[in-house]
């Protein structure tokens, strides 16, 4: 059984937009209320609606189960190698050694209530975009996993 | 039988937990100093606007650090039970 | 005891999630009660840290006062995932019962007592 070509006619054309979304809320966490684990939610609710929307052999050739097993691992292992990084200068464990004054996201901030700039904010960025790749990567597994256990009868 | 054995358990579970809110104010939370600590010092030492991203990923990493392995052992086991097994 | 009308919203929310397990005889069903005490858990742990009169603890464009307290927001960020994991796996579980005895019911799931 399958949904009508509304549903997957609509699913189609809302796919980058809910995307657009959760890229927009992971890469602003250090501004605006979001974050890694927010924006991972949104992005996985929508490759959610691509499996709703299609008949099961055909949405596993869309969303392949290989591609959510590697986004995931290199989510957690590009996690831990930035924090890991700052052993190489010499502090302790999770430094944040790019805060004020590094090379790519080291611009000061002054005490009060400021206007939003991208540039500051140190490891904090990069930390956020790894979690966000894991939690989509994990929640896609999660919910393949579950939907190849209850074969359906066509 | 089993019915009343379950309201009354409920029933004493609710008390419970009401005894222990009676001794609670909403709205005054009083004195903490690592609160205040962190509200102060936060933007100038992480450069994050964002207090609640900076306590989550620059003063206490571990924990997000144990969440991310609680999250990635969560879809390794959902994968084990799915297993086809091979009739050999 | 009428300022604490949010404190009354928690027990009551935990009492149902309580009286679910205990009454229902779907293993479905006792699970969504699991879920229902792991919200009002994270309900309580935010509340816990409200100031009267407070803003949002984000300073872009913020309007001048007190803070609310940011620690407890952090830890109830970590609960909800560990409580979606937790209930992925019990879900897996309730899958694989299926798949070997026929149904979900707690009554006739009891051929591990022979």
């Amino acid at each position: 059984m399958q949904m009508s070509s509304i549903v997957k006619t609509t699913a189609d054309i809302l796919f980058p937009f809910i995307l657009i979304y959760g890229f927009y809320i992971i890469i602003h966490g250090h501004l605006t209320p979001g974050g890694g684990f927010q924006g991972g939610a949104i992005l996985a609710s929508g490759v959610l609606l691509l499996l709703l929307a299609y008949r099961y052999s055909e949405s596993t050739q869309i969303v392949r189960q290989v591609m959510m097993k590697t986004l995931e691992s290199t989510g957690l292992l590009l996690f831990i190698i930035a924090a890991l990084s700052a052993m190489v200068i010499g502090a302790g464990y999770f430094f944040n050694w790019l805060s004020p004054g590094g090379f790519i996201f080291g611009d000061i901030v002054t005490y009060g209530s400021t206007v939003a700039n991208l540039n500051t904010g140190g490891l904090i960025p990069i930390m956020n975009l790894a979690v966000g790749i894991e939690v989509v990567g994990a929640i896609s597994v999660i919910l393949l996993a579950l939907l190849s256990g209850i074969k359906e009868k066509i | 039988m089993k019915r009343k054995l379950s309201i009354t358990i409920t029933i004493l579970m609710i008390g419970m937990l009401g005894v222990i809110v009676t001794g609670l104010t909403f709205g005054d939370p009083g004195d903490h100093p690592m609160d205040r600590y962190f509200i102060e010092n936060s933007q100038q030492q992480s450069g994050a606007n964002n207090v609640v991203t900076a306590v989550l990923f620059d003063y206490r990493g571990f924990d997000t650090l144990g969440e991310a392995a609680v999250l990635f052992t969560a879809a390794l086991g959902a994968t084990l039970l799915f297993r086809k097994r091979r009739e050999e | 005891m009428i300022e604490q009308i949010p404190y009354l919203a928690v027990i009551l929310i935990a009492g149902i999630g309580i009286a679910t397990i205990l009454l229902k005889k779907n293993l479905i069903k006792m699970i969504m009660g699991l879920a229902i005490i792991e919200g009002a858990a994270n309900l309580f742990l935010i509340i816990l840290g409200y100031r009267e009169g407070g803003i949002a603890p984000i300073f872009t464009n913020a309007p001048g006062g007190e803070m609310v307290l940011p620690t407890v927001q952090a830890m109830t960020l970590t609960n909800i995932v560990i409580g979606f994991a937790t209930t992925a796996l019990l879900l897996a579980f309730a899958i694989i019962i299926y798949r070997k005895y026929g149904s979900v019911e707690t009554n006739n799931i009891r051929r591990l007592r022979e």
